[in-house]
Order: structure tokens, then C-alpha cells, then sequence
């Protein structure tokens, strides 16, 4: 496979239970790509062998090097990034603060001003939460807060972990349109999702992944046809 | 007892409680970084006392030595990481961080003393000599289980301050020292005596503390720290690195307390193991602020401070039973006034 990043017959372990198998997946410069699936497929654990949090078997190449034997903090240095699940933002520091660590990984630091501004115009109410703690925004604001500190390490891969989880629906549209806007960035998204539907709308092309194994896949607009993937997952009947 | 003499104990109590304060707030520093709590803090404090009074008697300390055997061990364990983790690219750098610099370290202050140099300078080297030690220790100990649970790293912690004891005891011999005062200055307040060496340990806590706030609070290194204490996954997921976060940590802690032992060489003659009760009442501070917070950790420690002061003066074979009695209704509580969220459970 090639691409900007690809990922080839990877199997991840908890113990001695398989919880991804023999998954092959790629993407592409610009693409967003998203993997469904039921809960308990094995999705958040591909996202955090792929940022190395989990250790994983298999071949991982990003931007045409082998990133499976890196630590996560060098793969966060060749700018890929995850959003998780949980967000795990610093609660106790400010927005300012958060964004700022954001970009940490960052060796030229020139650009850092420019960045924060941008994603201050992205995300108007950052900015004016700007001193408040992390810790005290409403669920929608952290998820905008988390996805500003990823951009803030300006991503060539950004990988999100369930971003419309526990939000209420207009917030999960407002999350979505600015996903898809980050396509103009040139940004390659790894879009992990429950909600099928949004993310297939959203997406490129997508893979389905069921018992830690990849069942199906195909161009977004056509899986979002699929009539099994309707009856399974798009609410059809 | 009179209103002068509950004065004096309190200044007296202050002046210890910022001593203590210092090493509380490098306890907290490293426990919040690392998971780790670092008993051996109060014996990084005697060893800075009983290095600067070797080089006060024109005698190479003991540091010295231990430094470098501290600095080939943890080389030698990196090189065996590296190995095993196929990084031998990061063969240099690893070399120039656990052998090059710490024995630059030792030479550069080997060279000085030879010099006969000025006090100023002597504690600087003191302050030089004493540094990387905690730091190497941190590489040869703790990294190799930082995944470890709080207890495990704790029992370990307790484990290398017997361990230092006893090289303490190796490298500087059984003799207690007290160095010269740094100023003989003195004055008088409402009626009560303050010494130069008093104004100089609470001058000296002020400042440091406030360094501290201005690194946490405007750097972006110092903010890495804080994000590693608050999120270590979250920290990772930046690209901060927790083992390098708890180098710095280490390295400010020891400066911490290095001035503490410094500052408290001249009013209390301190032994090879003299660093346990220092580190032991620190850390008794530091639990009354609740082991997260700088702030209460400082407070808690002074108020230790000014307790022992008031129960020396009181009982003094019981002072210690008074201070350290103070842990069971602090912890009582925190037990009780603590809340968990889900969400804190969850993270």
C-alpha cells in the first residue's frame, strides 16, 4: 500500500487477546478517511497503536518511513497527531495554556502567534475563553479546545477518536463542518467514529471494522449506500 | 511564656519552615512529574551542607566521587537501553547528558577549589556538585520502573535513602559540620533579634518560590511540567517527553534542596544522615498542602517549621512526636474534604 500513511496487517494485543487483526488501511495527502464500526470493534485501539500508546505487530509507514517501532513523542514530532476518546486536556490550565502546549512538538516556533491566531478564528469562543480553565468548559467547547491544541501542532495526520461523543446534536454539526473544512488545510484525517452516518457524509472513504477486523471498505459515497450497512449501521430499516 | 518569647519561637520557626518549604515544594515538584516520592530529598540537602563545608575546608568533597560513579552507572544502563530499544543513534547525546556533562561538572569544580576561591563561589560549586545527582539517580532507580505503582516507587524511594546513608556515611565520614554564617548582619524588630542568616533562609524561600511561579507561569517548559503533572497521557500526546519533564524536575528539585541545605549549614550541625528528619518534616508540609499544590505545600511546611520551634521550646525530647502527630488529623481531613469526580477517577 502506499499513500501518505499506511498501515499493514497490524494486530494489536491486550494480554493475549487480539483486539485488532491483520488490519491493512491507507491514507492518502488531503483525505479524510474514517473506520466505523460497532462498539468494541477494536477502533480507539487502532488509533493508539498508531500514535505508539499501544504496542502493535505489523507495518506502520508514515510519509514513506517505517514509524513502528517509534516512541509516541517522536511520531508526534513528524506531526501526527490524535485527538482522543477522553480529550485529555490539562483541566487545571487555562485554554491559552493548553493551546500553547499544543504546540510543543514544534521546532521552528516562528509560526506559533500565527497558528493560535487562526485557530482563535476558527474557534471565536476559545478565544474568548481564552483564561478560563480547560477544566471548566462545557463539552463542546473542550472538544473544539482539543481539536484546536492538535492543530496547533499543524498535522500532517490527524487522527480523531469519536469527536461527536456525548454532544449534543447542533454542537456534532458544527464538529463536523470544521473536520471537513480542515480538508482545505491539507490536512489527512483518520476519523474513527460510531456515528456512521456524519462520519461517512464526512469522509473520503471509509473502512468498516467489526471484532478487530476490517469486514469492508469503499469510497464513502458508496458505503453510505450500502445496504448492510444500512440495516447495521445508518438507522435503516 | 511571654509575647518575646513566643516572637522568637516564631521567627526561629519560620526560618526552619522555609527551609523546610524548600524541599517541600521540590517534593511536590517530583511527585506531580514523576509519581515518584523522592524520600532521598532531605539527604541531597545534608549532602550540599556537607559538601560546602569540605570546600570551606579547603578538602575535595566526597560529591565528587559519588557524582561520578553516579554518572558511569547510568551511562552504562543507557547505553544498555539503547541497545535493547535499537536508538544507538542516540548514543551521543546520551553520553553527553550522563557522562560528559556530570564529569565536566566535577573537574570544572576540582579545578576551582584548587583556585582557593571566595565563598560566593564555593557555594555555587556546592550547588554544581549536588545537582546531578538526583537526576543520575532518577535514571538508574526510578526510570526503569516509572510505569511502576505510587507504592512500588515509594518503597524503592525509601530503599535509596538507606542507600545514600550509607555512601553518605562512605564519602563524607561520621563527623558532623556547621559552616560559617553567610552574613553576620543583624537587626531588631519590635524588641526581638532577628539574624542576618534568619532574613537571609525566608528572603531566600521567597524568591526561589517565586522563580518557580514565573518558570511554571511563563515558560514553555515550565508549562510542559505542569501539563505532565496534570496529564501524562495527554502530555505524551503533545510530544512532551515524561522522562526528560523528570529530568528538569529533578534538577530544580535538587537546586531546591541544595539552597535548603546550604541555607540551614550554618544554623544546625548537620550529619551524613542528617537529611531524613529534614526531608521526613518537609514531607509533612507537603501532605498538609496536599502533595499537588506549591502554595500549600509551602504553608503546610512552615507551619511544621513553626510548630517544631514551639514545641522544642515546649518539650524538647517530644517535638518530633508533636510535629509528625500533626499527619493524623491532616489526613483525617483530607480524607474527609476530599471529592473525586467521575471524571478525575476516569483520567
Amino acid at each position: 500500500m502506499s499513500g501518505m500513511f499506511s498501515m499493514t496487517d497490524v494486530t494489536v494485543c491486550y494480554d493475549n487477546v487480539e483486539a485488532v487483526r491483520n488490519v491493512s488501511l491507507s491514507v492518502e495527502e488531503g483525505q479524510i478517511v474514517t473506520v466505523i464500526g460497532p462498539n468494541g470493534a477494536g477502533k480507539t485501539t487502532l488509533l493508539m497503536a498508531t500514535i505508539g500508546l499501544l504496542a502493535s505487530r505489523g507495518r506502520m509507514v508514515f510519509q514513506g518511513g517505517d514509524i513502528g517501532r517509534m516512541s509516541v513523542e517522536d511520531r508526534v514530532e513528524r506531526r501526527l497527531c490524535l485527538v482522543p476518546e477522553k480529550r485529555e486536556l490539562f483541566s487545571d490550565m487555562s485554554v491559552a495554556d493548553n493551546l500553547l502546549l499544543g504546540s510543543y512538538s514544534l521546532r521552528d516556533r516562528s509560526g506559533v502567534r500565527k497558528t493560535l491566531d487562526e485557530v482563535y478564528d476558527r474557534f471565536p469562543r476559545l478565544k474568548e475563553r481564552q483564561r478560563q480553565a480547560a477544566g471548566t468548559l462545557s463539552g463542546g467547547e473542550r472538544q473544539m479546545l482539543a481539536l484546536g491544541r492538535a492543530l496547533m501542532a499543524k498535522p500532517k495526520l490527524l487522527m480523531l477518536d469519536e469527536p461527536s461523543l456525548g454532544l449534543a446534536p447542533l454542537i456534532v454539526r458544527e464538529i463536523f463542518c470544521t473536520i471537513a473544512s480542515l480538508r482545505d488545510l491539507g490536512v489527512s484525517i483518520l476519523l474513527v467514529e460510531q456515528n456512521a452516518r456524519a462520519a461517512l457524509e464526512t469522509a473520503d472513504y471509509g473502512y468498516v471494522l467489526e471484532t478487530g477486523e476490517i469486514v469492508q471498505s469503499g469510497p464513502a459515497k458508496d458505503l453510505i449506500h450500502d445496504p448492510r450497512l444500512i440495516t447495521a449501521y445508518l438507522g435503516g430499516h | 511564656m511571654t509575647s518575646d518569647i513566643a516572637a522568637i519561637l516564631a521567627i526561629d520557626g519560620i526560618a526552619t519552615g522555609a527551609v523546610y518549604a524548600l524541599v517541600a515544594i521540590g517534593t511536590v515538584l517530583i511527585f506531580t512529574v514523576t509519581r515518584v516520592i523522592f524520600i532521598p530529598f532531605g539527604d541531597i540537602a545534608a549532602f550540599t551542607a556537607l559538601t560546602l563545608a569540605a570546600l570551606d575546608a579547603k578538602r575535595f568533597p566526597g560529591t565528587g566521587a559519588l557524582v561520578v560513579i553516579l554518572a558511569c552507572l547510568a551511562t552504562l544502563i543507557e547505553i544498555i537501553s539503547l541497545m535493547r530499544n535499537g536508538e544507538l543513534r542516540l548514543l551521543p547525546r546520551a553520553l553527553l547528558f550522563y557522562l560528559v556533562l556530570p564529569f565536566a561538572v566535577v573537574g570544572a569544580a576540582w579545578l576551582t577549589m584548587r583556585m582557593d576561591p571566595p565563598l560566593a563561589v564555593r557555594l555555587v560549586l556546592a550547588l554544581m556538585l549536588i545537582t546531578p545527582i538526583a537526576p543520575l539517580l532518577d535514571r538508574i532507580v526510578f526510570r526503569p520502573i516509572a510505569d511502576g505503582t505510587v507504592l512500588l516507587l515509594l518503597t524503592v524511594s525509601v530503599a535509596l535513602h538507606f542507600a545514600l546513608v550509607g555512601l553518605g556515611l562512605l564519602f563524607f565520614g561520621p563527623e558532623g559540620v556547621r559552616t560559617e554564617p553567610l552574613t553576620s548582619f543583624s537587626t531588631e524588630f519590635a524588641g526581638v533579634l532577628i539574624s542576618g542568616q534568619t532574613m537571609l533562609i525566608v528572603i531566600a524561600a521567597l524568591v526561589f518560590s517565586g522563580f518557580l511561579y514565573l518558570f511554571f507561569d511563563f515558560t514553555l517548559v515550565g508549562k510542559s511540567l505542569r501539563a505532565t503533572a496534570v496529564n501524562r497521557t495527554g502530555s505524551r500526546l503533545m510530544g512532551i517527553r515524561p522522562a526528560r519533564a523528570g529530568t528538569i524536575a529533578y534538577l530544580l528539585g535538587s537546586l531546591m534542596a541544595g539552597v535548603s541545605g546550604i541555607l540551614i549549614a550554618p544554623v544546625n550541625t548537620v550529619f551524613y544522615d542528617s537529611g531524613f528528619l529534614i526531608g521526613l518534616k518537609a514531607f509533612v508540609g507537603a501532605i498538609v498542602g496536599g502533595m499537588t499544590s506549591y502554595p500549600g505545600a509551602a504553608i503546610g511546611a512552615v507551619g511544621v517549621g513553626i510548630l517544631e520551634s514551639f514545641a522544642s521550646f515546649e518539650s524538647s525530647a517530644l517535638k518530633d512526636v508533636i510535629v509528625f502527630s500533626l499527619l493524623i488529623p491532616v489526613l483525617i481531613w483530607r480524607s474527609l474534604a476530599s471529592l473525586h469526580s467521575e471524571e478525575e477517577i476516569e483520567e
